[in-house]
């Protein structure tokens, strides 16, 4: 699965309040939840976020509290691949669970900056420029959950375990 | 032949019917009690609906607590509360609890016993690390993973590998738990244990309180750990035999259990501690914090919202008054708590000292209602987390400590120890 898009730049230690402030956090809808995707500290992201957009980080992505409407609005808000140093724990767990796919690349994260374009192979972890002038490899998926990804996300994971 | 493990692969092995776990490992393990609250339960039982099953795992091993955003704050707040009270009603949820009885879910779930040494606890929160304090294993997930175990009881997770923090030396005046996770935040750092567990030890462990122990394993996730923990001990056992008539499991790590590391910390040199804006780890002496005014002062929340904590506030409180120009909101973090501080006098010194007293709820500490900060404002709060935003206008600026700092605090108006008062 290939996704490509625009790249939205953020640093260390994203936190959950920043991705979804608590005080959005009285719907679950992922639709309302979008709207607010980065208010605080990028007002106009919820606006002109185009889907397919990249969003690439630093250390600590998505740290803080358990909150799945943090990884639920980033992708109802179109974004296609969470790019990062690293991730905190419990948000890993969540962009898996739900379906948002996440890679690690240290290298990727300090090369490029907001608005480049780029495209990034899923399954093989690629990610690079338009013209493949810079190309990166991510830390490989541990094999299970690249199972949970094939079988769609964790519930249906479950589901056809539970079917088994 | 044995292989030695730290109390946290002990527990984990015990869960996974396993003689032996070791790091990185996945295992799938049975869960003792699911946690939801209100605002993680309705996502979590739209995907226990979507999975299929007709009933819960087991409605005996299920708490669900309204705590975040209750007494209900708004018309869409009241929608999600009504969503788990429907949801426990249906499901003859054993522990779903409404307001009189609630409180603040890490708080009630000690309290009630519903933890003891040994157990496994999934909650759908981060700070479900709190319970580490009773030598229990207890981690935050997501709503899925929390919607998929209410269906099934389980959970896959990776064995994290642990990180031994060894305190020693003797804790100075008004220094407590608070203080040392603070200052063992500034040491290892916001990234410092991801994916790790966070194993407290040393005599001065050995010596804190249960309260304490709870503020200490609570941010254990500040660190980005998995879980914390405490080797059970006597003052659990007084503290679980009082609530539970379950039967613990006293696990103990081996001495030649495997560590990621072993960090030694002397607390002789820790004075009281401040985390400044915008991160936990941003920690300093109070002494070195400088003068900062302060617009309002919270004492409460799962980290420091329990009796020890009060009873501290209101031993610097007595007799005393908030500056003008500060607002102190004090929160009880259960019902019990509250008739305590009242039976002891606690509420009546405080209410003397222009404190406002609060219902028990989270409330301020994620900006949700009962004290949300306006542009520009300062806070200290004995809360658990100061990003930007965390309570209310993202211009507004919180600072973390101890309750015997925040009530000294709120008594100059300023960030203060309780020496300079
Ligand atoms: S008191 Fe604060 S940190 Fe604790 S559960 Fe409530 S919102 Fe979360």
């Amino acid at each position: 699965m290939k996704s490509k898009g625009k790249i939205w730049k953020f640093g260390d230690h994203v936190d959950t309040d920043l991705i979804i402030p608590a005080r959005f956090l009285n719907v679950s809808d992922k639709n309302e939840l979008a709207k607010n995707c980065f208010v605080d500290v990028k007002p106009d992201f919820a606006r002109t976020v185009q889907p397919g957009d990249i969003i690439i980080a630093g250390i600590n992505f998505g740290c803080g509290s358990s909150r799945e409407h943090a990884p639920l609005a980033i992708k109802a808000a179109g974004i296609s691949v969470i790019i990062a140093k690293s991730f905190a724990r419990i948000f890993y767990r969540n962009a898996f669970n739900i379906g948002l796919p996440i890679l690690e690349s240290t290298e990727a994260a300090d090369a490029f900056s907001e608005g480049d374009d780029v495209s990034v192979d899923l399954s093989s972890g690629e990610i690079a420029d338009p013209d493949g002038a810079r190309r990166f490899f991510a830390k490989p998926i541990p094999e299970f959950m690249r199972e949970i990804i094939d079988a769609g996300g964790l519930v249906d994971y479950i589901r056809k375990k539970m079917a088994a | 032949m044995t292989i030695a493990m730290t109390i946290t692969e002990k527990i984990l092995a015990s869960h996974a019917g396993k003689d032996s776990v070791s790091p990185g490992e996945l295992i799938d393990v049975s869960v003792d009690l699911a946690l939801a609250n209100d605002i993680t339960a309705p996502l979590a039982f739209r995907v226990f609906e979507e999975l299929g099953p007709k009933d819960v795992f087991d409605p005996e091993r299920i708490a669900l607590v309204p705590d975040h955003f209750v007494p209900n704050k708004d018309i869409a707040s009241a929608q999600q509360a009504k969503i788990m009270s429907e949801f426990a009603s249906k499901h003859n949820i054993k522990h779903y609890f409404e307001l009189g009885d609630s409180g603040i879910e890490h708080v009630i779930l000690p309290e009630k016993g519903l933890v003891i040494p040994g157990d496994l606890v999934i909650g759908a929160d981060s700070h479900t690390c709190t319970y580490g304090a009773l030598g229990a294993f207890s981690a935050g997930v997501g709503s899925t993973d929390l919607g998929v175990i209410l269906g099934t009881g389980r959970i896959w997770l990776k064995v994290p590998a642990t990180i031994k923090l060894i305190y020693k030396g003797n804790l100075k005046p008004w220094v407590g738990g608070k203080d040392l996770i603070l200052f063992t935040l500034g040491l290892i750092g916001v990234e410092g244990a991801v994916y790790e567990t966070m194993e407290f030890a040393g005599e001065v462990i050995q010596g804190l309180s249960m309260d304490q122990r709870l503020t200490m394993a609570n941010m254990a996730v500040e660190g980005g750990a998995k879980n914390g923990i405490f080797e059970p001990d006597d003052i659990t056992r007084a503290y679980v035999e009082q609530r539970s008539e379950r039967k613990g499991h006293y696990w103990a790590s081996d001495p030649d259990a495997q560590y990621a590391r072993v960090v030694e910390i002397d607390v002789d040199q820790i004075g009281p501690q401040v985390a400044a804006p915008h991160s936990p780890d941003n920690v300093f002496p109070v002494s070195e914090i400088g003068s900062v005014r302060l617009d309002q002062v919270v004492i409460g929340s799962c980290t420091n919202g329990r009796i020890e904590d009060l009873r501290v506030a209101a031993g610097i409180l007595k007799g005393r008054s908030v500056a003008r120009g500060t607002r102190l909101i004090v929160i009880p973090g259960s019902p019990r708590i509250y008739k305590e501080a009242i039976q002891e006098g606690i509420i009546t010194t405080l209410l003397n000292a222009k404190a406002v007293i609060s219902p028990p709820t989270c409330g301020p500490c994620l900006g949700g209602h009962m004290g949300v900060l306006a542009d520009g404002e300062k806070a200290i709060s004995t809360t658990n987390r100061n990003f930007i935003g965390r309570m209310g206008h993202p211009g507004s600026e919180v600072y973390l400590a101890s309750p015997a700092v925040a009530a000294a605090s709120a008594v100059l108006g300023k960030i203060a120890s309780p020496d300079d008062i």
